[in-house]
Order: structure tokens, then C-alpha cells, then sequence
């Protein structure tokens, strides 16, 4: 749509050479200037922390305490404590580190990808969803290695020159490459995360009071000048690592699937893996950045920076992956029937109607119909309805990683082997241990970093902090 | 060498033989050690501390290194020991009246593996479950160290003193000596006992057996005039008729039956025909799950049907299903057929024999003039020892090898009754019910321990040898009867040698031969009698006996436990009963229809538990919905609900031997009144290992046909899946030749492994010979409810879905994937040996990330344990769900000592293969092909400088099979019996590909379609039904 020229009314006031459109709503609101961009987001890194914070941080941290007791159990007793069995040998471990690997996907998405697109938008977010993508992936990578059943020899699977011989890695294996991409994608988006902290932390360095606080900001900043050649140079890396960052994006997930997609379970044995693994993860990637934004901005008081305009867009996201993966599932069951594979129906009839039938239901309510709620505006900016539907979301979400590896490992394709898995209170325990560690690095990023980019923020607040009235 | 060796003295005291100095020459320090300050004597101060400052010195310095337990190499090798060689000794098994040829595998001079002996004409290299887990008996941690008195220690030759004067005392006072056994099929045992009996007149033997046949035993005397029991050959029947005979499983002489059957069932191209089998019976037993035709009927129906078999022979139609059709089948059959009842009522086994005889099948396919040896108790001699027990008239009682205080009816009654009577000894080798209750345990051998001999039929004799010195300070029973007769110094193995030297130069046999051998035969056969019974008189007695009630109660045997005497053998404990797939546990079966009615369910093994009360004697057991069950009966095993045999077996289940009741006098497994069943809120897992129970119409699981269509095409039932390509529209494109791989190209061996579903009858001894072999742990019930039993071989057994017509209304409304689980009411079995495939295109392989299982150049998916980081995605991706995961260490693991003994003592250890290694946690395991066997093969030939024979090489699963219905071999030899039997044509297409194309018709390949390429084969079943 040509917006015609007359329609756009550039106002200069004398005051803030500020640009402001008549059909786009402004990003950052609450008339807020450069100074009270550094103001609101150092003051929660200046100041000492909150009762909410401290209360956040206990609970975080009891929450580790009691997973890593369980991970300790793990370790000390063998995998025998959580509830797999000869039939099914991957469950809530594996489920787990899909999920998170797909929350993950968010944070680059959002800052490399809207980069690309020159999506302003992203400016706001992108800081705290990069950190949850970082620490996401921490969490997902924690499954792998104990999920092995001899994880002091971890090692084994990284193609380590070596004294054993010429033994090495098996490059036919998925979870090779899983290796290869979850630490690849790992790598880039720390570094590119990293790198846009930078000119933050040389603020926080600029203003810091104490040595402590001198001293630790100024390492982190690595000598920022804030020279323009620095500027320059630092906008062309962000620029090349969002390049890099962009397709592994689609890469990683893609990858994770093959777990899957290369074996010969039915109900695993499925060419559509990648791209509905994609959607799903961003999907669910998403839905985690909303929870995890309203909390924030509600608790450090940044509404003006992450507005119901930022919530919508995202919500907006939401419902097209979400209808990605809704037609997945049922692009699935069409080529199960339509395949004439008998192992392929059964294990697809019996997701739905098999003992696990509530797992399937559950997936399908939480991803397929609740985003579609999203369709009504008043919902879509409604902050509560978000919150809720965005934590439904990935409650749907870790369903669908669980029926697709438990229904699928359940029943293949000798009766004789069909078992039920039940969850113990170690297969919960361990993924308790993630939402601790998860929790317990969120929470000290919100305090000791700066949530808020704000340098990029500082860019938009002139062209885009004000509507026309 | 001078003769006299140099003497030194101590001192000159021991030259002057000084008083003083002999009286201490024996001790350690013949003098006071001089730490004593103190000039008067006695310890002062300083030398406490002295003392002290050592005690304490000594011991931390005895702390600072570990018990020592180091292997002492030979000073001189024994001649026929190589460290690493097995050696192998023939033997003989017995166990109470069962009998079987054995080969013991010894490794270092420890037994670790038992195996048929090829050499016996009865049992022709075969043996079952039980005794290829006797070996593990024999480490077992509960046997006796040692006499004991009171549960007290005692040696030797103070208890030999003190039964010795005890029975002179009782002898001489004229009471009653009774020698308490099983059946006793050594002849010079019972020779032993006749000199004991001579040195003690009052003494009597007296012969129960824990599953009477002593009723086939009186028919045979009044049908024929001779009280013994025959000699039968199943393989010469072509129709077979079973009226609740357990024969491959636990009747009489399991082993040598299911050989027998097996080979009337086996189908070549030269053997188009096999034999017709029907099976009458309350519970669906091993035997009723290979008939052709089986026919539920509760015990007391099935008396009536033997009487209505009989009529229907003469013309009399019956409304009792299958019998018209058995009759005349029977009847085209005569002289070829066979008809088997376990029953023990004479009555029953009168009319079986007139059936019998009426077909002419004397002198056929059962022989009189080779009577067998097997259970000879004697249920009347039995009930009188008890009567006198009870009125105290009996002195002095010897249990030699038995247990009647668990595995009797009366078992109680016998043990209060003990306490009365003045001598009480037992021989068993382990503590027991009976052992607890009795004064001496004077511990025999174990068998592998022990010199012997047996005599299973006529003119067969089987000797043993001892495999391994005696662990313990046991003593063989026969030399303790021996002592006890005043015969000291008794040496058995003499006694033995010198019994049988004659007797053998008779046959042209030196006795070194025949121990090699193991058996040998010495012909001896009697006259055939004639049939002459008053048929008419039984069936009358047998129409007023069986009155029937609602429900009635059959107990058997299972085919891991039998009758309970090996139950602390965890190897049988966690064997899956073949047909209801539960371990660790006896249950009441129940019929389907009786769990509608009553609201059950079983799911999961989860059910309510019921209260059992037959004829005043309540139990409370689980319950299994078991298909096959005859409508008004309920089924419960014996062999459960020990209290003294160990930490293994006690308190498993529930005991049923005080269940056991009597029709016409004799003892009855069946009990056909007084049976009442309360179900309880309580509920209970049976610990399966298989819990789904059809194959829910999957072709290319199982694939099967009936006999006339197979006689009509070769390749009947078998099931072709086929696709279209874009290049070929037709659909003749078999899946498995669309492929992305390479393929294999084996220059040298390509092992291959063909199982013939026909022959195959599910008795599991492939699996126990296979847990022994491989040092496969065992995990206990908890961990087998957590369906995470370790079996590399494992059986799946499935049961036929339920047709339309048994459907009820809500049932016909289900989907069709759901209508496929719910079982026929009397369903079709078919059994399927499930290991490792070794597929060619394995997808195991290639999703390890670190090569932890890789291709062998001679076809085997092998598996690296050192390597395994344990992510289980190998275990994931198997469609054969064959892989198993070492969850916990269940070796030196406190949590698994009560049930993997093999792996948590050192007494334990001693089973294990030394060519196998122990898998510690977190690695993956599965079938090798028995790899170590392949090896070994290999090495022997090289070392002779040959090329590898056919049959040089045989997995630990083949050779156990009784039935031969697993073949291994080399599918690159076209000389080999699997590439004859599968005719292997070998094409090669390209220098990487080589396919191997299977010629025969019945042979498939589980899951054909997904194109993974497997090494095993299976033939198809056939089922010899007619065409419905």
C-alpha cells in the first residue's frame, strides 16, 4: 500500500527535531528523551536490587538447589532414576532440549533477522530476547550430556585428535551434527550479543560511582571509545554477524529435527520436520520472549520502551507459526494416510487416540487453536491475555516435542516391544534444574546488564517516540 | 635324590624330647613373647602401652592395603587346563524324576555353562530352561558351607557320631527309619540305600513326586498288569491328541517330547506334511499354544471329553468342540497317533489308554518294552509315612534331597509332625522349608559336584562327573548314607567305577568311554503285554467323580519354575512365562468373560488381587486376564510362595502345593470343587515383559499360513509389500530395493541366523542358554515393571485378535487400530524369538555419534562397550527394539544383590563367561551373534590350518533349541545348512554390492519393508487347520 506523500506530515518542533507519523504508532513512548533512555535502563544496574528482584533471585535459586540435587541423583545413580525403558529411550531429556533449543530461536531471530529487515521495532527486545537465547540454549545443551549414559566421556563426541587410535566421530549421526550446530549457533549469538553490549557497558563505565563497578564495566567494554570509526565499525561487524547469524537460525533447528527426520521410526520417519521444526521453534522462541518482556517491563517500570505496539507485533508473529505448525500437524496425518505405510497410520491414529491421547490434545489446543485467539486485536494487546497464551504456548510446545519422540517411541513397530513411559520425579527434577539456571542467569543479566539496548534505542527516539496528535 | 630329607632341630630340647617342649611344639610361639617388663609375671603399665602402641601400629598399618585378591597362578599346570580353553565334561541332570543328558562347559575349573549332550538317544542335545540355569545354582550364596545341627554348625564327623548313634539307638529299639526322596532314577543310589536298609532293617524308602503321574502308572497295571510308564514317540504321530498334557513344557519328560513333536512339525521341501495337534485343557498352557486346534475346557469337562473321544471313536457324536473332528483324524490315523492326558486318575488314564489301544498305537508311537524311569513316587507309601509320622511311630527320618514340607499337599501337617520325631536329617544341598524342621542337614554335593549315575529308561544309562571340587564342605548323600551305615571311608566315585566296570566290558564299553560319552545303553527290553481294562467301569467312575462345579481350579507347573525346587535361580525367575509373558510372580489366570463379569481389568500387569480359597485354605494372589482360559476355571502355579530357599525366591508369590487335591484317591493338580474367588480392592503388578498382546495384523511381523496352502504354494502367507516408482507405475517395486546404501560386500563369512517359526514352541531355553552365555544381568520385578529387562533373546508372544463375532456391541463401534488389541477368547499363539537382526543397512549404526556400533566384514552389527557414551539414540532408532540399556551397574550394586547374584558375590562371579565382558552403567548391549563363539571357531581352525567347517561355530540360542528350530551358519558357504536351507543365491552386483537372494519360499525378513537388510531369517508358520 502507497502511503501518499501529502498524508505524511513531518513536524518540526522547535524543541526535539522529532518525526512523527500518522499511521505508525511510535515505538518508544512517554516522550522520552536520550538522557531518560540511560536514566531508565541504568538504574536498575546502578541501584540495589529490588525486593522483587531478591525474591526472584530465591526463588531461582532454590529451584536450582533442588534440581541440581536431582541432577546429582542422576549422575550418582545412572540414567536407571528416570522413568525411560527398553521401548523408550528418549523422553522428557530429549523433549526438553528441543524445547529449549526452540525457545533459542528467538533471540537471533529477533536481532539478526529484523535486523536484516530493518525492523525498528526490534530495538527494544532484542537485548533480553538474545540473553534468553543464550541462556536457552545452556539449558538445552545441558541435555545431551546427561542424558548419556557415561557423561564423563562426553568428550567422545567431539571430533578430538586423540590416543585411541584412529578413532572418530561418526559423521552420520544427527546428534553429531547437533553438536556441530547448537555450538555454532551458540557461539555467534554470544558474540553478537556481546557486541552489542558493548557501547552499553561503556555508559554504565561512563557513569559508574564506584571503583568495583569501574573496573568490572570497563573490562567488559573492551576500551570503547564511541568514536565514530568505532561506531562505524562496530554497526558493519553487526551487520556481518547478523548475516552469519540469519541462516543458522533456520540451520539449527533444522538440524534438530533430523534427529528425527533421518530415523526409521514412523512418526519420526517425516521429510517435514525441518521446516515445521523451524516455525515451532520460533513459535514457541516467541512465545517465551512475551512472558518472559511483560514480567520485565512490568518490574522495571519499562513500559514506554516495550509497548503494546512491540506485544502485538509479536503476537502477530505468533499466530503465523502457530498456523505453520497447525498445518504441519495436519499436513502430517494427510501423508501417514495418504502414504499407505501401515506402521506410519498406526503410529499417527495412535498419537490421537492412543493412551497418550491427552498429550496430543493438549498440543493441539495449546498451539493450533489458543494463537488463534490472537486473531481478535482486543486480545492481541491485551497483557494479560499475552501473558497467559504466551505461557500456554510453550506448555503446547513442550507437548508436541513430547508426543512426537514419547507416542512415536511407544508403539513402533513390534507389538511385542509397546510400553508406557511415566515420568519420575528425576526426569521432572532435571528440567526443574533448567528453569533454576535459566532463572538464576535471567535474573542476574536484569540486574548487572543493561536489559534495554540502548545505544539502538537512542536512534529510534527521534524518529519514532511520539504519534501525531 | 637322598630318601631322607635333612632334619633340623629347633633345639636340643626337641632332640631330648622334653616334656615341656613337646607340650608347646605345635603352637605358633612356643614361649611367651619377652615383652613383659615386668621380672614377676603378669603386665604392668608399660606394657599395656607397649601392647598398644603395636595393636594400634598393626592394625592401621593392616588398614593401608586392600584385601588381597589376586589369582595364584599353578605351580605346575594341570595337564588338561589351559587358561582360556573350555573344557567340557558330559553329565547328567536330575532334578527330582527329570532327566537330561548333559555337556558342562568349564573354564579355569569352574562349570559355567550347561548344554545338551548330542550323544544321548533320549534327549539328543537338547535340554530347556531349567537345566541350563542349574549352573547358576551351583554358585548360589544360600547353599550350605557346612553340616549343621540345630542351624548350628557342626562337623562332619561329630554329626556322622551322633546320626550314627541315633539310628542305632531307634534300630535297635525296633522304631521305624524312613528315607524320604523324590524319585531316585540312580541305580547305585539305590543301591546305597539298600545297604543303609541293611544295616537298618526298619528302614523304609518312600518315593513322592511333586507332580504325581503315579495315576498313568495304576492304569498302565490295569490295562497291561504292569505299574509303569511308557515310553512315548511323539514323532512317529501324525495326529496328536492332548487332554491338559503339558508335554513340551513340564509333563514328564519335556525335553525329549518337544524334540520328538517338533520333528512331525518341521516342514521341508522333502516333508510336506506334518502332524495335527489338539489340546484339550483349562489353561493355556505351552502345549495348548502350539495345537492346531485347542479346545478351552474347564477340568472337569476335560475328564468328560476323553470319555466322549472315546465314545466318538466308536461313532457316539460329541457336542464337546473338536472332539468329532479328533476322532476321526484319530482314526485315519491309527497306529500313527497318540492321545496324552495329565491327568492322574487311573480311571481317566484307562480310558486314555483304551483310546490308545483301540488306534493300535502299542507298539507304535507308545512303547511298553522301554518303560521309563521318571516319577515313580508312590502316593500311597507317602500318605502311610505321613499317617505314621503323625501317630509317632517313626524314629528316625531321612529327607534325601527333597522338600515335602513346601512341595506337598500336607506339607504343614508333615512339619508339625517332625517335631515329635526323635531324628530328624535332611541332605539338602541348599536351606530349604524342610531343613528348617529337621535336627542334622547333612549337605550333599550339587549335581556338578557329584559322581552319579541314572538310569532314565530301560536300558539307558547316563553317568555324572563331577565339574568343580566341591565349593563347600558338602558331602556327597550317598557317602553320608554310607557313613551312617557304618561304611567308612566310603569313596563313591569307586563304588561307582566298580558297579558299572563289569557291566560295562559287557557292552564292550570301558568306563572311560562311557563317562566321556556320558551315556550308554545296555538292551534290556521287556515283552509287550497285552491291553485288558475294564474301560466301561472307569468311564462309569469318571461320569460320578467329575460332577464339575462353576468354577474350578487348575494348578500346574511353569515352564521356568517347575515345581519350585530351582526357584532362587533368579536366571528362571525372570524368564518370561512363554504364554503370559510374567516374571517373578505366580498368579491366578482367569478367563476374560470371568473379569467382565467381575468388573477387572488388567492393564499394564495391573490388577485387583483375589482372594483364592479352595476347600478351606485361603490365598491371596494377583490376578491375569489370560485368553485361552476355559470359561469356569481359573489356573495357579506351584513352584511360588517359598519361605526358606533364599533371598531370590522367598515371598514371591503364593504357594499352592496345599491347593493340590484328590480325585479317586489320587493326588489332582485339578481341583474341580470347592474353588471360590473374592476379588479384592487391593490391586498388584504382575511384572510382564510383554503387555501387548496381539500383533495387531501386522503381515510383516508375523506371517503365516495354514498347512494345505503352504502344499498348494510354498510361499503361502507370506507378505510381499510392494510400491510404484515414477519409473515403474505397475507397483511391483519391493521396498528394500529402493536404497541409498552401498551395501556390504563380505569376502570372507557372512553370518546368518534362520529361525522356523513352525518348530519354534516357545520353551525359552534359547533364552536362559543365552542370559548364561552372555552374562546378561538380571534386574529384578521392579525393574521389569519398569520394562527395562536386559534379555538379549527375548520370545514375543503373540495371541490372534479377536474376530468380529466375539465383539460385543461397544467393541464393534471401536476403531479398527483398537478393535486389533482386544485378544481372541481362544486365541491362536505364534511365538517369536526376537533378537539383534544384524541388519545389513543397520539403523543403529549411523545415528551413534561416536562408532560405538559399526559393520563387521562378516555382517554382524557389532557393539564397542568401551566406546558407548550411553545416548541411546541406537536403541531408538531399532525397529526391532533389541537393544538394552545398562540403566543402573547392576554389578557389585548393593540395590541388585538379592536378584543379579551372578554379578554382586564372588561366590556369584564364578558363572560368568570370561569371554564376555561385564557391561558397567550406562552403556548399550544387545546380541553379538555370540561373537566370543565365532572367535573361538575361527582361532581353532587357523590353528589347524583349515578352512572353517559348517557346525564349528554355534550360537549359544541355537544349540540349546530343543526343537533344532534355529540354524546359524555361513550364508557365504553354499555348502552351510542355512544356505541349503534358505537357498542362498549369491548375486553379486557391483565390487561393493553384494546381495544375497533367499531362494526359499517360507523365509521373510521382519519388517521387509523398511529395508534395513537383517542377517536373521524367519520361516513362516503353519498352522495345520483347515481352510476356515
Amino acid at each position: 500500500m502507497a502511503i501518499p506523500l501529502d498524508e505524511v506530515v513531518v513536524k518540526e518542533e522547535k524543541q526535539n527535531l522529532e518525526y512523527v507519523s500518522v499511521i505508525r504508532e511510535p515505538l518508544v513512548t512517554g516522550g522520552k528523551t536520550v538522557h531518560d533512555v540511560t536514566e531508565d535502563i541504568c538504574r536498575q544496574v546502578e541501584g540495589k536490587p529490588t525486593l522483587s528482584w531478591m525474591l526472584a533471585m530465591a526463588m531461582s535459586l532454590g529451584t536450582l538447589g533442588i534440581g541440581a540435587y536431582c541432577v546429582f541423583m542422576l549422575l550418582w545413580e545412572g540414567i536407571g532414576v528416570w522413568g525411560l525403558n527398553k521401548t523408550v529411550g528418549w523422553a522428557w531429556d530429549i523433549t526438553n532440549f528441543v524445547w529449549w533449543v526452540g525457545i533459542g530461536h528467538a533471540g537471533t531471530l529477533i536481532s539478526a533477522i529484523l535486523l536484516l529487515f530493518r525492523q525498528k521495532w526490534r530495538m527494544s527486545i532484542n537485548r533480553a530476547a538474545e540473553a534468553m537465547t543464550i541462556f536457552a540454549v545452556i539449558c538445552a545443551a545441558m541435555f545431551p550430556g546427561l542424558h548419556m549414559g557415561r557423561i564423563w566421556m562426553a568428550f567422545w563426541v567431539l571430533p578430538l585428535p586423540n590416543t585411541f587410535g584412529s578413532l572418530w566421530v561418526n559423521f552420520n549421526s544427527p546428534l553429531l551434527w547437533d553438536v556441530f550446530a547448537i555450538s555454532t549457533y551458540f557461539t555467534v549469538s554470544l558474540v553478537f550479543w556481546y557486541i552489542g553490549l558493548i557501547p552499553d557497558f561503556a555508559s554504565i563505565r561512563d557513569r559508574a560511582k564506584n571503583k568495583i563497578s569501574q573496573v568490572v564495566y570497563g573490562a567488559l567494554s573492551f576500551g570503547w571509545d564511541g568514536a565514530a570509526k568505532t561506531w562505524m565499525r562496530y554497526e558493519s561487524v553487526a551487520l556481518i554477524l547478523a548475516g552469519l547469524a540469519t541462516p543458522l537460525v533456520l540451520s539449527v533447528h533444522t538440524i534438530v529435527s533430523f534427529d528425527f527426520a533421518t530415523s526409521v521410526i514412523p512418526g519420526w520417519h517425516t521429510t517435514i520436520f525441518p521446516p515445521y521444526f523451524v516455525a515451532g521453534a520460533i513459535f514457541s522462541g516467541f512465545a517465551m520472549v512475551l512472558t518472559l518482556m511483560i514480567i520485565t517491563r512490568k518490574t522495571f517500570k519499562l513500559e514506554d520502551y516495550i509497548t503494546i505496539g512491540h506485544i502485538e507485533l509479536m503476537n502477530i508473529v505468533i499466530i503465523i507459526t502457530g498456523s505453520i505448525v497447525g498445518i504441519a500437524y495436519i499436513t502430517e496425518f494427510f501423508i501417514a494416510w495418504y502414504s499407505g505405510v501401515e506402521a506410519e497410520q498406526y503410529a499417527f491414529l495412535n498419537r490421537m487416540t492412543g493412551p497418550y491421547w491427552w498429550a496430543y490434545w493438549t498440543m493441539m489446543t495449546c498451539n493450533v487453536i489458543s494463537p488463534q485467539l490472537f486473531w481478535f486485536r482486543k486480545i492481541r494487546t491485551n497483557i494479560a491475555a499475552t501473558f497467559i497464551l504466551s505461557i500456554v504456548v510453550n506448555i503446547g510446545m513442550w507437548f508436541e516435542r513430547f508426543v512426537i519422540i514419547v507416542t512415536s517411541l511407544h508403539r513402533d513397530y513390534l507389538p511385542s516391544s509397546w510400553a508406557m513411559f511415566y515420568p519420575t520425579i528425576y526426569d521432572v527434577g532435571v528440567y526443574v534444574f533448567t528453569f533454576g539456571l535459566f532463572g538464576t542467569a535471567f535474573l542476574l543479566f536484569t540486574k548487572f546488564f543493561p536489559v534495554i539496548n540502548m545505544a539502538e534505542v537512542k536512534s529510534i527516539i527521534k524518529t519514532s517516540s511520539r504519534k501525531a496528535s | 635324590m637322598s630318601d631322607k630329607r635333612k632334619q633340623y632341630w629347633k633345639g636340643v630340647e626337641q632332640l631330648t624330647n622334653d616334656p615341656a617342649f613337646v607340650k608347646n611344639a605345635e603352637s605358633e610361639f612356643p614361649e611367651f613373647l619377652p615383652i613383659s617388663d615386668n621380672p614377676e609375671g603378669g603386665s604392668s603399665r608399660r606394657d599395656f602401652l607397649k601392647m598398644m602402641g603395636f595393636g594400634i601400629a598393626a592394625a592401621s598399618l593392616a588398614a593401608c592395603e586392600a584385601p588381597i585378591k589376586k589369582a595364584i597362578p599353578y605351580v605346575n599346570k594341570p595337564i588338561d587346563v589351559d587358561p582360556g580353553i573350555p573344557n567340557y565334561y558330559a553329565s547328567t541332570y536330575v532334578q527330582g524324576g527329570d532327566y537330561s543328558s548333559i555337556v558342562v562347559r568349564t573354564r579355569e575349573g569352574r562349570p559355567i555353562k550347561i548344554g545338551g549332550n548330542a550323544l544321548s538317544p533320549l534327549t539328543k542335545g537338547c535340554s530347556n530352561a531349567q537345566v541350563e540355569a542349574a549352573v547358576l545354582s551351583l554358585y548360589d550364596n544360600e547353599r550350605l558351607r557346612n553340616p549343621k545341627k540345630s542351624g548350628q554348625d557342626i562337623s562332619w564327623v561329630d554329626l556322622d557320631r551322633e546320626v550314627t548313634s541315633k539310628l542305632n539307638k531307634i534300630a535297635s529299639a525296633g522304631r521305624e527309619i524312613r528315607i524320604v526322596s523324590n524319585t531316585v532314577l540312580s541305580p547305585s543310589t539305590q543301591k546305597v540305600l539298600e545297604v543303609f536298609q541293611d544295616r537298618y532293617p526298619t528302614t523304609k524308602h518312600v518315593v513322592y513326586d511333586t507332580a504325581s503321574v503315579e495315576g498313568m502308572r495304576l492304569a498302565n497295571e490295569r490295562s497291561f498288569g504292569q505299574k509303569i510308564l511308557p515310553t512315548y514317540d511323539f514323532s512317529k504321530a501324525d495326529v496328536i491328541v492332548g487332554f491338559g498334557a503339558d508335554f513340551l513344557g513340564t509333563w514328564i519328560a519335556p525335553i525329549q517330547y518337544a524334540n520328538q513333536y517338533t520333528q512331525t512339525r518341521k516342514i521341508t521341501d522333502t516333508k510336506k506334511g506334518m502332524s495335527r495337534h489338539y489340546q484339550f485343557e483349562g489353561n493355556l498352557s505351552l502345549t495348548g499354544a502350539n495345537a492346531d486346534y485347542r479346545t478351552p475346557v474347564k477340568p472337569s469337562d476335560e475328564a468328560k471329553a476323553v470319555v466322549a473321544l472315546y465314545q466318538a471313536l466308536d461313532g457316539k457324536k460329541s457336542d464337546i468342540p473338536h472332539v468329532n473332528k479328533a476322532a476321526s483324524d484319530l482314526k485315519k490315523a491309527a497306529g500313527k497317533s497318540l492321545v496324552v492326558s495329565g491327568s492322574n486318575d487311573p480311571n481317566l488314564q484307562v480310558v486314555v489308554n483304551a483310546i490308545n489301544n483301540k488306534l493300535g498305537n502299542y507298539g507304535n508311537t507308545i512303547d511298553l518294552t522301554t518303560p521309563v524311569n521318571y516319577r515313580q513316587g508312590n502316593e500311597k507309601e507317602y500318605n502311610e509315612f505321613l499317617t505314621e509320622v503323625k501317630s509317632g511311630k517313626i524314629g528316625a527320618v531321612i529327607f534325601f534331597n527333597c522338600n515335602p514340607v513346601y512341595n506337598t499337599q500336607s506339607g504343614a501337617d508333615l512339619a508339625k509332625a517332625l517335631e515329635t520325631v526323635s531324628l530328624t536329617v535332611s541332605t539338602s544341598d541348599r536351606p530349604d522349608e524342610t531343613t528348617k524342621f529337621v535336627e542334622y542337614v547333612a549337605p550333599d554335593n550339587h549335581f556338578l559336584e557329584s559322581w552319579g549315575d541314572a538310569n532314565p529308561a530301560q536300558g539307558h544309562y547316563s553317568l555324572s562327573q563331577p565339574t568343580i571340587t566341591n565349593i563347600f564342605d558338602t558331602r556327597q548323600a550317598q557317602a553320608s548314607f554310607m557313613a551312617w551305615a557304618g561304611v567308612i571311608q566310603f569313596d563313591y566315585f569307586e563304588y561307582l567305577k566298580s558297579e558299572w566296570e563289569s557291566t560295562l566290558a559287557g557292552i564292550g564299553l570301558i568306563w572311560d568311554q562311557a563317562l566321556h560319552d556320558g551315556v550308554f545303553a545296555i538292551p534290556e527290553n521287556l515283552e509287550a503285554p497285552i491291553f485288558n481294562a475294564d474301560v466301561n467301569a472307569a468311564i462309569s467312575s469318571i461320569n460320578t467323580a467329575y460332577k464339575g462345579s462353576d468354577l474350578e481350579l487348575s494348578i500346574y507347573q511353569k515352564v521356568g519354575i517347575g515345581d519350585g525346587t530351582q526357584s532362587n535361580n533368579p536366571w528362571l525367575q525372570e524368564m518370561p512365562d512363554p504364554i503370559t509373558k510374567a516374571t517373578w510372580d505366580n498368579y491366578v489366570t482367569v478367563s476374560q468373560a470371568w473379569a467382565n463379569e467381575k468388573g477387572i481389568t488388567f492393564i499394564e500387569g495391573k490388577s485387583n488381587m483375589v482372594n483364592l480359597t479352595v476347600n478351606g485354605i485361603a490365598l491371596k494372589a494377583p490376578v491375569v486376564i489370560q485368553p485361552g482360559q476355559a470359561p469356569g476355571s481359573i489356573g495357579l502355579s506351584v513352584g511360588y510362595g517359598r519361605t526358606s530357599a533364599g533371598k531370590v525366591a522367598d515371598g514371591r508369590g503364593v504357594n499352592a502345593y496345599p491347593l493340590i487335591s484328590k480325585i479317586n484317591g489320587m493326588e489332582s493338580y485339578a481341583v474341580i470343587s470347592g474353588v471360590s474367588v473374592e476379588v479384592l480392592e487391593e490391586t498388584y503388578q504382575v511384572a510382564q515383559t510383554q503387555t501387548q498382546q496381539t500383533y495387531m495384523g501386522r503381515e510383516t511381523v508375523i506371517q503365516e499360513t495354514i498347512l494345505s496352502e503352504y502344499q498348494k504354494n510354498p510361499g503361502a502367507g507370506r507378505y510381499h509389500p510392494h510400491i510404484s516408482t515414477w519409473q515403474e507405475e505397475s507397483g511391483d517395486t519391493h521396498p528394500g530395493a529402493l536404497t541409498l546404501w552401498k551395501g556390504h560386500k563380505y569376502k570372507n563369512h557372512h553370518w546368518g541366523l534362520a529361525i522356523d517359526l513352525n518348530t519354534c514352541i516357545g520353551c525359552s531355553a534359547c533364552h536362559v542358554a543365552c542370559q548364561a552365555e552372555n552374562n546378561i544381568p538380571v534386574v529384578g520385578r521392579e525393574e521389569v515393571i519398569n520394562r527395562r529387562d536386559m534379555h538379549w533373546l527375548r520370545i514375543d508372544r503373540y495371541y490372534s485378535s479377536a474376530p468380529d463375532d466375539e465383539l460385543d456391541d461397544d467393541q464393534k463401534d471401536m476403531m479398527d487400530s483398537r478393535k486389533l488389541e482386544l485378544v481372541a477368547a481362544n486365541p491362536e499363539v505364534t511365538f517369536q524369538p526376537m533378537m539383534c537382526q544384524h541388519c545389513n543397512n543397520a539403523p543403529c549404526e549411523t545415528v551413534c555419534p561416536v562408532a560405538a556400533t559399526t559393520h563387521s566384514s562378516e555382517g554382524l552389527n557389532q557393539m564397542t562397550y568401551n566406546r558407548c557414551v550411553g545416548t541411546r539414540y541406537c536403541a531408538n532408532n531399532c525397529p526391532y527394539k533389541v537393544r538394552r540399556f545398562n540403566w543402573f551397574k547392576y554389578h557389585d550394586n548393593s540395590k541388585f544383590e538379592n536378584v543379579n547374584i551372578a554379578m554382586n558375590s564372588d561366590l556369584g562371579k564364578m558363572v560368568l563367561n570370561p569371554d564376555v565382558t561385564v557391561r558397567s552403567r550406562g552403556v548399550m548391549e544387545k546380541c553379538s551373534m555370540c561373537v566370543q563363539r565365532i572367535q573361538d571357531g575361527k582361532l581353532k581352525a587357523k590353528k589347524a590350518n583349515r578352512p572353517l567347517k559348517d557346525g564349528d561355530i554355534e550360537v549359544a540360542c541355537a544349540s540349546s533349541c530343543p526343537t533344532e528350530g534355529m540354524v546359524f551358519g555361513d550364508m557365504n558357504d553354499p555348502n552351510s545348512k542355512i544356505s541349503k536351507l534358505l537357498k542362498i543365491n549369491d548375486t553379486e552386483e557391483a565390487d561393493y554390492i553384494v546381495t544375497k537372494e533367499i531362494g526359499e519360499p517360507r523365509a521373510y525378513h521382519v519388517l521387509e519393508e523398511i529395508g534395513v537388510k537383517p542377517n536373521v531369517t524367519y520361516l513362516t508358520k503353519i498352522r495345520n487347520k483347515d481352510k476356515a
